[in-house]
């Protein structure tokens, strides 16, 4: 018996959020068991926010990789793939309030002040706030497709901003950031090929 | 009546700390029976045993804080030219050889010489000093270093009243060392690495030059076969795999200092009060001890020069700690 695509993709769903739960299910085990290896403030701050890029990127994988494929349906992961983003950005967040920190709010404002690096990820992660709020199709609906994709166009600004606070974190090796970096240009420059393209197709109708 | 609690420590730790107090009862017995010659610094591929050092007098200044384990110690390192993350040196310098070695004593002093390792140690005996070490990157370890005074060594050669610093220099060997490679995109900072240390901070007590931890030779990933130690100082102060001192008039330019002026100084002792460009220095996590869970019940405190002010805030007397960081 074949499986509609429309069909291949609602049952795909719930394995894909599986998938992204995976990075998640790992970390709680680890933290259980007491796994997070000699220096565990560390471990945490980079695995959730390792896990943010990545998510972040895969969402911005989604239009050039359905344009290219063909394969329209990829879009009905767009969504969630973002919210894990942002699921993997509140844990990256809270790592860093509640673990490296400790609630010391002297210390956090200070962070947030006084250190470029820290200011880009915390103005990065208020970005995302309103994405993910406005992310059910009700959202959609009451802001109107095009005031809605304006808004989410935010997305690009996040993805350079989260890169950026990767590569201000560095001390010294660039060379991890540098490929987040890379790929984030290829997915970013698709779009700018794209959008010249259709305004030189409208220009020459 | 004395009821004494069981330490609160995982067993994997107990154990190490055990074999290595056996260790160290069988040195003292086997030296009393005159079983044990001069220290022998071998090659990885030697047995075990082949590397253990001794005789060994406990050292002063030794703090009794619980050891960091050995596994900690020596799979969680800085040591750029082996890989900048805290996994590769353990991996990349496996077959690092640190035999033969020589060691180049020169510039300003009056007997400059180029002494191959057993040589230059030959003089000195080894001791045992169990000191805090604290990472620029707000992480700390309890080490059982073996090794000998600076300070010694520093008489040997003689410096001349020309001589103000002492600066220190890493092998540069891209072929042994994978992390010499790659140029712009490899660790971001010129090679060799370079160290220095005032002269005064260079004969002080406290800081020495180790060949050994926990009573064994110095694991290649922890800077064999000869490395600087000054505990109150952050760790990249504490140079590796060393093949020259100089000694010199003017301050050295270190590597960090090269590679981010603004983020590392020259003297860059411990110090909660000045933060680091990026992150606070008031606190830090000890490795292998401050779960989680730790660190929410509560926060670690950095101490002023890593908790050895009593013994060398007086070398900083008058000088403003915030700029000369």
């Amino acid at each position: 018996m074949a499986l509609s695509p429309a069909r291949a993709a609602a049952l795909a769903k719930p394995v894909v959020f599986a998938a992204a739960l995976i990075p998640f299910a790992l970390l709680a085990s680890m933290i259980v068991s007491d796994e997070l290896g000699p220096n565990p403030v560390e471990t945490l701050n980079r695995y959730t926010g390792d896990w943010t890029l990545r998510f972040l990127l895969l969402t911005l994988a989604v239009t050039p990789v359905r344009s290219l494929t063909g394969w329209q349906l990829l879009i009905r992961f767009r969504r969630m793939l973002g919210l894990f983003a942002f699921f993997y950005a509140c844990l990256h967040f809270l790592s860093w309030i509640l673990v490296d920190k400790v609630f010391d709010w002297d210390e956090i404002v200070k962070d947030v002040v006084k250190r470029p690096f820290i200011t880009m990820g915390f103005t990065t992660f208020l970005l995302l706030i309103p994405l993910a709020a406005t992310s059910t199709q009700g959202m959609v609906r009451r802001l109107g497709g095009r005031r809605w994709r304006a808004l989410h166009r935010l997305v690009y600004v996040a993805a350079v901003g989260g890169v950026v606070h990767f590569w201000w974190l560095v001390k010294s090796d660039i060379r991890e950031p540098l490929l987040y970096a890379a790929i984030l240009a290829v997915l970013l420059g698709y779009r700018v090929w794209v959008y010249r393209r259709r305004s030189s197709a409208v220009a020459a109708a | 009546m004395l009821i004494k609690r069981p330490p609160d420590v995982r067993p994997s730790e107990i154990t190490d700390e055990k074999i290595y107090r056996e260790r160290r009862r069988f040195l003292q017995q086997a030296t009393a029976a005159g079983l044990l010659l001069a220290p022998v610094l071998q090659a990885p591929a030697a047995p075990a045993d082949a590397r253990k050092l001794g005789p060994l007098k406990r050292g002063p200044y030794s703090t009794d804080e619980k050891l960091t384990s050995y596994r900690d110690i020596t799979s969680y390192n800085n040591f750029y030219e082996f890989g900048t993350d805290k996994t590769d040196p353990a991996r990349n310098a496996k077959n690092f050889r640190t035999h033969p070695w020589s060691i180049a004593v020169e510039g300003e002093v009056r007997r400059p010489a180029v002494y191959q390792l057993e040589d230059f140690m030959k003089p000195h005996a080894l001791e045992e000093r169990v000191y805090r070490l604290r990472c620029v990157e707000a992480w700390s370890m309890v080490i059982p270093w073996v090794g000998f005074p600076l300070a010694d060594v520093i008489k040997r050669a003689g410096p001349t009243a020309n001589a103000k610093y002492v600066e220190f220099t890493t092998l540069h060997d891209p072929e042994q060392m994978p992390g010499q490679r790659g140029g712009l995109l490899g660790a971001g900072i010129e090679w060799p690495y370079v160290e220095g240390l005032r002269l005064d901070e260079a004969m002080h007590p406290l800081t020495i030059f180790a060949v050994g931890l926990y009573g064994e030779v110095l694991p290649n990933q922890n800077g064999a076969p000869l490395r600087l130690v000054v505990p109150w100082k952050y760790g990249f102060k504490s140079i590796k795999s060393i093949v020259k001192l100089r000694f010199v008039e003017q301050q050295p330019r270190i590597t960090w200092m090269k590679a981010n002026p603004r983020e590392y100084g020259f003297y860059s002792n411990v110090n909660p009060e000045v933060d680091h460009p990026r992150w606070s220095q008031a606190y830090e996590t000890r490795i292998g001890e401050d779960s989680v869970f730790d660190r929410l019940l509560r926060k670690r405190k950095t101490l002023p020069f890593n908790g050895y002010a009593e013994d060398v805030a007086h070398l900083y007397a008058g000088m403003d700690l915030k700029k000369y960081y």
